[in-house]
C-alpha cells in the first residue's frame, strides 16, 4: 500500500489532493461525477460574513491555456453556510476547509471566529489574495504590513489550523510566506490567480466588466511552480501548491518541488472528475516508481545533485 | 437525472449554411432522459485556445436510435473545430445540464419564437409539445432566405411563419413585427435567438401579459454551478445561467 497521507500539525489528510476554493462549490455539485470522500480535502467557495452579489457579467474570458475570472467573491454569506451547508458536512467523509474573505480586517476576524465555533471545520484558508474585489482581498496580500496584521489578528481568534493563501502578484513571494509563518500560520497555500486582462479587438472593449481579472489554468503553472519551490525552501510549515494543475503529472511536479499537497482548481471546470483522476495518477506513479510514502518524493528535486 | 461525463460518437455532421451545422451523436450506453431546454458541455480537443468546454443546447433527441443532435454556428475557434468533426470521431460531453422550458397549461395557445441558430432548442421542444398533444405555432426570423434553416423540420410540428430582414422570404422585418402576432392571441411564448430578439419578444410578451420564457446563452466555464461566471441578473440577484437556467421566465430577468 502507498501512503499518500500528509498532515498540517495534528490534522491528518488521507491524501494530498484538495480542491481549490471557488472551483468546487460546496462539493455536492460534483456528487454525480465522483465520490468526494476520496479527496484529501475540499476548500469550499470563498465566504464572507454578508452575502455578496459579485461583479457584473461578463466575468469570464477564455485565454490561451487558461481563463480570466472576475467573479468578485459572489457567495451567500456565512449565515447561509451555517444553516444550509454545514449540517451536511459531517457526511462528506473528508476535511472541509472554509475559505475566509473580508473587505476589512474586522470582517476576517469576525468570520474566523464564527468558523471556529463549527466543530467539523478543522481549518480555514485565509484568502488575502482575491484580485477581484475593490476592498480587501489582494490589498491585504500584496502589502507586507497588512498581510502581517491580518494574519496576526485572525491567528489570535482562530484556534484551528490556519492556512494563508498567498497572492502571486508581488515581487517577493518568499517575504509574504515568511510573514505568514512568523505570525503563526500552520500552512501556506499558493498561488491565487495572477492579475491579467483581455481585450476584444473587433468590438474595441475589454472582455471583462471589471477590465482586469484573475488568470488561472495551465498558463500560470510555471509561475506557480517556481513560487511554490521558492516558498517550500524558505518555510518549515507545509506548503499547498495551486496553479494550473490539470493532470497527475502536474500535481507531482508541485510535490517534487516541495508542496506537501496540491489543490485542483480550474481543471474541475473542464473535467468534473479531474481531482479523483489526479489522485489515481499520483498513486500509480508512486507504485510504478516503487515509493511507499508521499514524503519520499516531497521536495525531492532539491536532493538531486547536478 | 444524474449528470454524466461521456464520450459519444459522431455519426453525422451536415452543413445547413456556410457557418451552421448539425452534429448527430450516438451514445454507447442508454441516453439519459433529456428535457427540452437542457444543454450539453462539449469538449473541444486539440488547441490551447479552446481550453474550456462549449455549452450547446440540445437540438433533437431520438431515443429509438439512441442519438442526440446539436445545431451549432461557427462563432470562434472552438465551434470551427467542431464543424470539422467526421463520422466515427468521438466527442466528450458533460450532460444533461440546466433546467428546462416549463410545461404549459392544458390547452394553451403556444408560440415557439426563434431566430438564427437560436432556433436550436425549439425543435426538441416542439417535438415534445406535439407528443404531449399541444399544437404550437412557430415563428422564425432570419437575416435572409439563404440563412433559413431546418424549415421542413419545423413544418412537421405546426404552421411556420417566417420573417427575413431583407424580405427575401416570409414577411420583411423582425419576428415581433410579424402579422401572425396580431391575428392570434398567444398565451405562452417560448423564445430562443440572438439577445436583441429575445429582449424584443420579452418586451412584447410583458406588454401583452403573455407568459414568456427565453433560453440564455451566457459565457460559461463549468456548466455545473460552481465557477459563477455565467450569471445573469434577476429579481433574485445574480444567478447561474447553467443551473438556474438556461431557461428563464422574462418576468425574472432584469432586462
Amino acid at each position: 500500500m502507498v501512503n499518500l497521507g500528509f498532515s498540517i500539525g495534528d490534522l491528518q489528510f488521507k491524501n494530498p489532493v484538495l480542491t481549490a476554493s471557488g472551483t468546487f462549490g460546496y462539493g455536492t455539485e460534483f456528487e454525480d461525477f465522483i465520490d468526494i470522500s476520496r479527496l484529501g480535502g475540499i476548500i469550499v467557495k470563498g465566504t464572507t460574513l454578508e452575502p455578496r452579489e459579485g461583479n457584473p457579467y461578463p466575468r469570464m474570458a477564455e485565454t490561451p491555456s487558461g481563463m480570466l475570472n472576475a467573479v468578485g467573491l459572489q457567495n451567500k454569506g456565512m449565515d447561509y453556510f451555517e444553516k444550509s451547508i454545514y449540517p451536511h458536512i459531517k457526511g462528506y467523509g473528508t476535511n472541509v476547509i472554509v475559505n475566509v474573505n473580508g473587505s476589512r480586517m474586522e470582517d476576517y476576524v469576525a468570520l474566523a471566529e464564527r468558523v471556529s465555533k463549527l466543530k467539523y471545520i478543522p481549518a480555514i484558508e485565509l484568502n488575502i489574495s482575491c484580485p477581484n474585489v475593490k476592498m480587501g482581498g489582494m490589498a491585504f496580500g500584496t502589502n507586507e504590513d497588512s498581510a502581517r496584521e491580518v494574519t496576526r489578528a485572525v491567528r489570535a481568534v482562530y484556534p484551528g489550523k490556519l492556512i494563508v493563501k498567498l497572492s502571486p502578484n508581488v515581487t517577493d513571494i518568499v517575504a509574504f510566506a515568511r510573514i505568514a509563518e512568523e505570525e503563526g500560520a500552520d500552512s501556506i497555500s499558493l498561488i491565487n490567480t495572477l492579475l491579467g486582462m483581455a481585450v476584444d479587438a473587433e468590438r474595441m472593449r475589454p472582455l471583462l466588466s471589471t477590465v482586469t481579472g484573475g488568470l488561472s489554468g495551465p498558463a500560470v503553472k510555471p509561475v506557480a511552480l517556481r513560487m511554490v519551490w521558492q516558498v517550500a525552501r524558505a518555510v518549515k510549515i507545509p506548503v499547498i501548491g495551486i496553479g494550473g494543475i490539470m493532470t497527475a503529472s502536474d500535481a507531482l511536479e508541485f510535490i517534487l518541488a516541495g508542496a506537501s499537497a496540491i489543490q485542483v482548481g480550474t481543471a474541475s471546470f473542464i473535467d468534473p472528475a479531474a481531482s479523483v483522476k489526479i489522485l489515481e495518477g499520483i498513486e500509480q506513479y508512486m507504485m510504478r516508481k516503487g515509493f511507499s510514502d508521499l514524503k519520499e518524493i516531497t521536495g525531492r528535486i532539491n536532493n538531486v545533485n547536478n | 437525472m444524474a449528470k454524466r461525463i461521456e464520450d459519444l460518437n459522431v455519426i453525422d455532421n451536415r452543413r445547413l449554411t456556410d457557418d451552421i451545422f448539425v452534429i448527430e451523436l450516438l451514445c454507447d450506453t442508454e441516453l439519459p432522459v433529456l428535457i427540452p431546454g437542457q444543454f450539453v458541455q462539449v469538449k473541444v480537443e486539440g488547441s490551447p485556445e479552446t481550453f474550456l468546454r462549449r455549452p450547446i443546447s440540445i437540438h433533437d433527441v431520438n431515443y429509438k436510435k439512441n442519438t442526440l443532435s446539436l445545431l451549432i454556428q461557427i462563432a470562434g475557434k472552438g465551434t470551427a473545430v467542431l464543424s470539422q468533426l467526421k463520422p466515427n470521431d468521438g466527442l466528450n460531453l458533460v450532460y444533461p445540464l440546466g433546467n428546462s422550458f416549463t410545461y404549459p397549461e392544458d390547452g394553451e395557445k403556444i408560440l415557439l419564437a426563434g431566430g438564427g441558430c437560436g432556433v436550436a432548442p425549439l425543435l426538441f421542444l416542439g417535438r415534445f409539445l406535439r407528443s404531449e398533444g399541444f399544437k404550437p405555432d412557430i415563428l422564425l426570423g432570419f437575416r435572409n432566405s439563404k440563412r433559413v434553416i431546418e424549415y421542413e423540420r419545423y413544418a412537421e410540428l405546426g404552421p411556420v411563419y417566417l420573417t427575413t430582414e431583407d424580405g427575401s422570404m416570409g414577411e420583411k422585418g423582425f419576428i415581433t413585427g410579424h402579422s401572425v402576432l396580431s391575428h392570434n392571441r398567444y398565451e405562452r411564448i417560448y423564445c430562443c435567438g440572438p439577445e436583441p430578439m429575445m429582449r424584443a419578444v420579452a418586451t412584447y410578451s410583458l406588454g401583452k401579459g403573455i407568459e414568456c420564457e427565453v433560453s440564455l446563452e451566457n459565457l460559461m466555464a463549468c456548466g455545473i454551478g460552481v465557477c459563477l461566471c455565467c450569471v445573469t441578473d434577476t429579481v433574485r440577484g445574480h444567478v447561474c445561467t447553467c443551473t438556474e437556467g438556461p431557461v428563464f421566465n422574462v418576468k425574472e430577468l432584469k432586462w
